[in-house]
């Protein structure tokens, strides 16, 4: 059942996580994951209508916060720990589009 | 094996009978010693010492440091630590420093304990044998050509090879457990929620916990109690108070039910791991417990959930890495190739592939029917759980379906080694509490470890049934059992 | 929205500042940090769902997935499939209903400026990225495809507007990107009853530009198709100084958000007793002003639109209720009062009114005490009269009326003898002799009474 996810699925999910996939790695990935699918495909046989979607653990609710200011980080610090920066901003190279 | 228990060294030094110095500094020794371990990315061997000093003056000024004065522990390098690099293991957190302290960091300081080093790890968390580390393997104390398990190898090979008496670990499908039966140590992974997760950095945040690793069952406990609690800057963080364990370590186990899982003693099981299962089981009715057998469907089938949401999870997760604010960067023309080489750099094949697994469990036109789906099986993994838990008190299984595998032996299948898992998974999907407690060796003379599951909040019974366990090992003294599980037919 | 935190970490919303001066771990993504809910964000939600009578539901968070520099996990903390807010509607001052669809609560992203080349994005050198702005948190509205027109648009986001200054939620203010306006636009042949395809209007920064670029937009769409073409559906930019919209730059095939339940937070579940304590905090929002100022003036609450925007209308209904004539009142402040009212009181505004009806002070006059009245707050009388300003007595403008006509006998003639026009135009004629004579003083009502009477009609 190798055909639960193809090599184009695999290329593109590589393409929405920022990862780049030489053809061995593709053809590597692709049966890797495809395995790993087939196994999680144990759960098609569970009769699975009207069960509700468990995203929490445990049940806790309405956790909030006081909208009273703590200091925040030294800037200097927090740059720092940049790769690149300039005038007190983090630099990188130039963003080709706008945010979607 | 270790020197003195938690418990003993920080009486002592509270007492002013043995310093901090000298415990800090037998583990600093230790920890050099036992270097072909692998099992520490960094040890902070300055700041221990100095802060042994601080500790010894309080003891000498009258204070009291608390109830870890003085005691070694060793943190998952994936447990945030202001001014010490945090690497997960990874080459993509490259040179950073958090600027904080995890919470659990916090409540550690706080009751006299002194970190000495941050361990070795699966990259991410993400493996069941410490071998998808950016800085090489770990290697098992019992046996150095054998994995001590994962994700924290480091810990767990650290405790066990007494290189430090306590060490916390994190635990998202086993990667507490798991190594710590790999290794023949205590591990336990806490309710979801009991502790914070406030500076570990995420792998599945509906998953993860943070928990301790002993060499008893005492001084889990005892590291459990420290940082266990509620923290208003974890959203799910659980709010009831934590209570007092003293008793539950005493108590016995008399009239306890205790249900051994059915799905988990049999096919995919070794032998050898079913054997001491078995004398486990005996050895609790004999002290008195009601065993039974009991049917947890979910205990398995939960395993296909959990490959779909912990890298779910992780995928949104370890987006992060970017190459923007922090960490590796890899130079390229523009934004979005600089985050592609970064990334493909920076992260080791595990992690792609889950991270690449979880991507497309969420993409659309799969979403319903992988990640969809998996949220609907959790519901009926905590059914199932509910089910078993109003006939038991405690649920008993193996904690890993082998004893420790040789290093490589496993790593060209990933399925192979996801495998490995099948034992711990459904406590996380679940959120409920589990331990591992050594309970003698199995094939090679190697350790086995017996998990002992209990429902939400209930890690009272689970120390009780787990401290019942450590007492009555040397009475089991053999691989045998004593026979007290009547085999069910798994369905 | 007006917090003073961001909506899950503790560091300042606020405006400007040195770039990444309010950051915090949380807001900037570390690893290992974990996002908690702002309560007062939570609350100012639920106040503009309730002022637009929306239904506040449980709710959770989810992540919306995708990558840019600006955005520290390179996920957005947003309300998905389970929103705040559900439904309602707004009232626009023409009697319009603009329903909407949903209110939710979303973490905003920081702000990268794109450095060298000609400024524009597609040819910058590199870019620089600034966090304050990251995680301030943001209330997303979106309405119904109820607009018909670029004025219905801008006169609902003039609504929108007053609503949510109103009740706390945002200074509203559009130059520094505390309301943002993403504008969904189709166009359709007369008398068709289906949508065509829209596009979504992005950059919008000012009430003019979403009228200009309305405007354009549709103008683009319709010469497409009259010209046979189709209209494509994706996300146009607003440009400020060519006035035109051009498409987004987008380099995936599809964006695919992966949206799924963010696990680093809990259900919000928002009991009966929270929502009507919200509830209970609610101001009157425009809507019911003008609705109350309607009923108290007979006016229709389009016309009033005006004087409840400036905040007038308090003062209106008092004045009103202090006995003066309502449609006095509304002229007074539509006209005369826009640059506010001062110090002026209703008392004050009503015996004004009455000095002015009852011919004490000329319509010039009543200007000048008006404006008096609004920086001193003292009486009407008070400032007439120190102002010397007394009506031309009723003798003593007879006869400034019967000698202005006997010297001007020809003008006289046309007024009594001409038709409708023409005995309009000298009454005007004779009224300005008369005030020029009394320098302005005398009550225009009193002249025309005083010519008709002479006149003989
Ligand atoms: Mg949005
Ligand atoms: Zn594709």
């Amino acid at each position: 059942m190798a055909d639960r996810i193809s090599r184009h699925d695999v290329a593109h999910v590589a393409w929405l996580a920022r990862l780049e996939l030489g053809d061995e790695e593709l053809e590597r990935f692709t049966t890797q994951l495809a395995d790993v699918l087939d196994y999680a495909a144990e759960v098609e046989a569970l009769n699975l209508d009207g069960v509700p979607a468990t995203s929490h653990p445990y049940p806790v609710g309405n956790v909030l916060r006081d909208d009273v200011p703590e200091p925040g980080l030294d800037r200097a610090e927090v740059l720092a720990q940049a790769p690149e920066t300039e005038a007190g901003q983090f630099r990188v190279p130039p963003v080709r589009g706008e945010a979607p | 094996m270790t020197a003195a228990p938690a418990a003993a060294i920080a009486a002592a030094v509270r007492a002013g009978e043995r310093s901090a110095s000298s415990a800090v500094q037998e583990s600093l020794a230790a920890i050099a010693a036992g270097g072909e371990l692998g099992a520490f990315n960094a040890v902070t061997a300055e700041a221990a010492l100095a802060r042994a000093e601080a500790i010894d003056s309080a003891v000498a000024a009258g204070e009291d440091p608390g109830p870890l004065a003085g005691v070694p522990v060793a943190l998952k390098d994936n447990i945030c630590t202001r001014g010490t690099p945090t690497t997960c293991s990874s080459r993509i957190l490259d040179g950073w420093e958090p600027p904080y302290d995890a919470t659990v960091v916090d409540l550690l300081n706080a009751a006299g304990a002194v970190v000495v080093g941050k361990t070795n790890m699966d990259e991410f968390a993400m493996g069941s044998s410490t071998e998808n580390s950016a800085f090489g393997p770990t290697r098992n104390p019992h046996d150095p050509a054998r994995v001590p398990g994962g994700s924290s190898g480091g810990s767990a090979a650290a405790v066990a090879g007494g290189l430090t008496t306590l060490a916390l670990a994190s635990d998202t499908g086993g990667s507490i457990r798991q190594p710590a039966a790999l290794c023949g140590i205590v591990g336990m992974k806490p309710t979801y929620g009991r502790v914070s997760r406030y500076g570990l950095v995420a792998f599945a945040s509906s998953l993860d916990q943070i928990g301790p690793m002993a060499c008893t069952v005492a001084d889990a406990a005892l590291l459990y109690s420290v940082i266990a609690g509620h923290d208003p800057r974890d959203s799910t963080s659980i709010p009831e108070p934590v209570g007092d364990l003293n008793g539950a370590l005493a108590g016995d186990v008399d009239g306890l039910r205790v249900g051994v899982v059915s799905e988990l003693c049999g096919e995919g099981i070794d032998a050898d791991v079913l054997a001491r299962l078995e004398s486990a089981a005996g050895a609790l009715a004999s002290a008195g417990a009601e065993v039974g057998e009991v049917s947890v469907p979910a205990a398995v089938f939960g395993l296909s959930a959990y490959f779909l949401i912990a890298p779910a999870e992780a995928s949104s997760n370890l987006a992060r890495y970017d190459g923007v604010r922090y960490g590796l960067r890899v130079a390229a023309p523009g934004a979005t190739d600089m985050n592609v080489a970064t990334r493909t750099a920076g992260f080791g094949d595990e992690v792609k592939r889950r991270i690449m697994l979880g991507t497309f469990a969420l993409s659309a036109g799969y979403y319903d029917a992988y990640y969809g789906k998996a949220l609907k099986v959790r519901t009926l993994v905590t059914r199932d759980f509910a089910a078993a838990y109003e006939r038991f008190d405690v649920l008993l299984a193996p904690t890993s379906p082998t004893v420790a595998f040789r290093l490589g032996e496993r790593t060209a299948n990933p399925l192979a080694m996801y495998l490995s898992d099948v034992c711990t998974v459904a406590s996380n999907l679940a959120g409920h509490p589990a331990i591992s407690v050594p309970f003698g060796s199995g094939a090679d003379g190697l350790p086995v470890g017996v998990q002992v599951m209990a429902p939400a909040l209930g890690e009272d019974v689970m120390f009780r049934t787990a401290a019942a366990l450590e007492r009555l090992l040397p009475a089991t003294a053999s691989t045998h059992s004593a026979g007290a599980v009547t085999k069910g037919t798994a369905p | 929205m007006l917090t003073r935190t961001k909506l899950f970490s503790a560091s300042l919303n606020s405006f400007g500042g040195e770039p990444n001066s309010h950051i915090d771990s949380v807001c900037l993504g570390l690893p290992g940090t974990l996002p908690v809910l702002n309560r007062h964000a939570v609350e100012l939600a639920m106040r503009v769902g309730l002022a637009l009578g929306a239904e506040v539901r449980p709710s959770i968070f989810a992540r919306k997935n995708y990558y840019y520099p600006d955005m520290p996990k390179n996920y957005q903390i947003s309300q998905y499939d389970r929103p705040i807010n559900v439904g309602g509607s707004l009232e626009l001052p023409s009697g319009k209903v603009v329903g909407t669809v949903r209110a939710h609560l979303e973490e905003d992203t920081g702000k990268s400026t794109h450095v060298g080349g000609a400024g524009r994005i597609d040819d910058a050198a590199w870019s620089l990225v600034d966090y304050n702005r990251a995680g301030v948190p943001l209330l997303e509205i979106v309405s119904h495809p109820d607009l018909r027109s670029a004025a219905e648009a801008r006169e609902y986001v003039t609504e929108l507007r007053a609503t949510l200054l109103a009740v706390g939620a945002s200074d509203g203010k559009m130059e520094e990107g505390s309301l943002r306006v993403d504008a969904n636009i189709s166009v359709r042949p007369l008398g068709s009853a289906e949508f065509g395809t829209r596009c979504e209007v992005k950059n919008v920064n000012s009430l003019r530009s979403l009228g200009r670029a309305l405007e354009y937009e549709a103008r683009r769409q319709i010469d497409l198709l009259s010209s046979g073409e189709r209209v494509t559906q994706e996300t146009r930019h607003w440009n400020e100084d060519t006035g035109r919209t051009s498409p987004l730059r987008s380099k995936e095939e599809a964006t695919d958000y992966r949206y799924f339940p963010e696990p680093d937070l809990v259900p919000l579940v928002p009991d009966p007793a929270w929502i009507e304590r919200v509830r209970a905090e609610l101001p009157l929002l425009p809507r019911q002003r003008r609705h109350r100022l309607a009923a108290a003036t007979g006016q229709p609450p389009a016309r009033l639109a005006l004087v409840v925007e400036r905040g007038q209308d308090e003062l209106a209904l008092e004045t009103t209720e202090a006995g003066a004539d309502p449609e006095a009142v509304l002229k007074h402040l539509e006209q005369n009062l826009a640059d506010g009212t001062g110090r002026l009181t209703a008392a004050g505004l009503a015996g004004l009114i009455t000095m002015e009806q009852s011919g004490e002070l000329t319509s010039n006059q009543v200007k000048e005490v008006l404006a008096e009245m609004v920086t001193s707050g003292e009486s009407p009388a008070t400032v007439a009269r120190r102002a010397g300003f007394e009506a031309v007595g009723a003798g003593e403008l007879a006869g400034v009326v019967d000698r202005i006509i006997a010297e001007h006998p020809a003008e006289w003639q046309r007024l009594r003898a001409g038709d409708d026009r023409e005995r309009k135009k000298m009454q005007g004629f004779f009224t300005g002799q008369v005030m020029r004579a009394t320098k302005g003083q005398a009550n225009g009502r009193d002249v025309a009474a005083l010519l008709a009477d002479r006149a003989g009609s």
